[in-house]
């Protein structure tokens, strides 16, 4: 695989992921409170907040882990569907990393990665193999592709389901707090693979809480708090020039510790 | 114990030959009840609301149906009434009947016990599975069930040994099995009354002890690393 293709299908003009005036209850918490959120091709977004400020759920409804209450989510011009076989055609096309990895913990490092591309694709065995093969290469766990999921330590299984998601070669990949779960020593690993799929043109939307990570790879920073983005910019602007109060709020407990 | 072993003289044939028909009762409706179980473990965990609320509705009223007359009623009513003929020969009609109630009142516990091999799935594998693309089935059949049952084998052990004994109530639905061979042997021989009982009992042990020691074993063995 190389740096053009990882993964975009047919190029179409417009953003990748389009959310409009999205809004999502639990009970009577307003979680997400009008998002507005175009991601175009190749764009990397970092969306960043303090805990419970909806950053994650926003992250989840982008291949309908969570549903919303009313809006649109547009991947690729086309509307998110409901539910049925429609929806999961439309996931295919969405890579999802979870904060606690969920490798299919019944399966074989390598199965782990081929079944989408097999099940889901109805591509060859043989094919598979090779594509899963070379991703795991690319992520730097290949020796262990015989194992079962809990025989590696979390950083090697962040990077399996990174390869997993990438069999399916998306159009854009979902992480959803990706190294939180994360051992110190290992947070590294995941980041640099992560980076390395932004500087090879990934359309990537990435909730965290690594400030390096959004320095040194996103495009655009994205501000969330209480449910509503209060604020984006490019990162350098956003971490030296924050404009909301909220922001500089924010800012401000990173620093101080 | 001269007494004892005429009883095996006059009966121990049939109490073997109908100790064996409550092991074919029981392998045919361990099949039987083990598919109905996991299709209706499905209806539970799908996310159609309908299908849910007949999985619900199904468990809740036959498991709380007790056996004896689900079983009369296969005779008394599908038979009796409705002339349900699932055989010409008259023994092998009531053998099926029987099998069809076991199959329904054991599909109910073995749902649940296969629900509680769901319920040691993590969320996020269900997660993974969708977000990789694949709908509600194939996540069933490939991520979740195979998960489920490997974490539901003592609870499953558990039904099929129910089943096992169970399978003496077919009595009740006019299958010669090995507790009606247990009424007639204790009409006519109350001197070793005792020793029938025991002997029955034992006939029930040994069958049921290894199914015991397998699954325990097996649950171990089987156990998904998580």
């Amino acid at each position: 695989m190389n740096a053009t293709d990882t993964g975009r299908g047919a190029e179409a003009a417009g953003p990748v992921v389009r959310m409009e005036k999205v809004n999502k209850h639990y009970g009577p918490l307003h979680v997400l409170q009008d998002i507005e959120l175009e991601v175009a091709r190749g764009e990397v977004v970092v969306v960043l907040g303090p805990s419970g400020s909806g950053k994650s759920t926003l992250c989840r409804t982008i291949n309908r882990l969570e549903p919303i209450d009313d809006g649109s989510i547009y991947i690729d011009g086309v509307k998110l569907p409901e539910e049925g076989k429609a929806l999961a055609r439309l996931r295919a096309d969405v890579g999802m990393v979870f904060q606690s990895f969920n490798l299919f913990a019944h399966k074989s490092i390598l199965e782990n990665v081929t079944l989408g591309p097999i099940k889901v694709k109805g591509m060859k065995k043989a094919e598979a193999d090779k594509l899963a093969m070379e991703l795991l290469t690319r992520v730097g766990v290949a020796n262990q592709k015989d194992k079962l999921p809990a025989q590696l330590s979390g950083g090697q299984q962040q990077r399996v389901a990174i390869a997993r998601a990438l069999a399916m070669r998306p159009k854009v990949m979902l992480f959803d707090e990706p190294t939180s779960a994360l051992d110190p020593e290992m947070i590294q690993e995941v980041l640099d693979t992560m980076v390395g799929l932004a500087q090879e043109g990934m359309t990537m939307i990435v909730v965290t809480h690594e400030m390096g990570f959004a320095r040194k790879a996103a495009d655009r920073v994205v501000f969330m708090s209480d449910g509503a983005i209060v604020e984006q910019a490019a990162p350098q602007e956003f971490f030296t020039n924050p404009q909301s109060d909220r922001a500089k709020d924010f800012l401000g407990k990173l620093i101080t510790h | 114990m001269d007494a004892y072993l005429s009883l095996w003289e006059t009966y121990g044939g049939q109490m073997l030959s109908t100790f064996w028909t409550n092991l074919q009762l029981t392998f045919w409706a361990a099949i039987a009840s083990f598919l109905l179980g996991t299709l209706l473990a499905l209806m539970r965990i799908s996310p159609v609301p309908s299908l849910r609320w007949a999985g619900a509705a199904y468990v809740n009223i036959f498991r709380n149906t007790p056996l004896t007359i689900i079983l009369t009623f296969g005779v008394l009513v599908l038979f009796g009434v409705f002339r349900v003929t699932l055989a010409s020969d008259f023994n092998l009609n009531f053998f099926r009947i029987a099998i069809i109630g076991l199959t329904i009142y054991h599909a109910a516990f073995f749902c649940e016990a296969i629900r509680s091999g769901v319920n040691t799935v993590p969320l996020g594998q269900a997660e993974a599975a969708r977000a990789i693309g694949l709908s509600f089935l194939p996540a069933a059949r490939i991520v979740i069930l195979p998960q489920a049952f490997r974490g539901a084998i003592a609870p499953i052990g558990n039904v099929l040994i129910a089943l096992i004994k169970n399978s003496t109530v077919a009595t009740a639905g006019s299958v010669a099995e090995i507790s009606g061979t247990m009424k007639v042997m204790m009409e006519f021989r109350p001197d070793v009354g005792i020793p029938i009982f025991l002997t029955v009992a034992v006939f029930f042990v040994i069958v049921v002890l290894p199914v015991g020691m397998l699954t325990t074993y097996l649950s171990k063995k089987l156990a998904v690393a998580r």
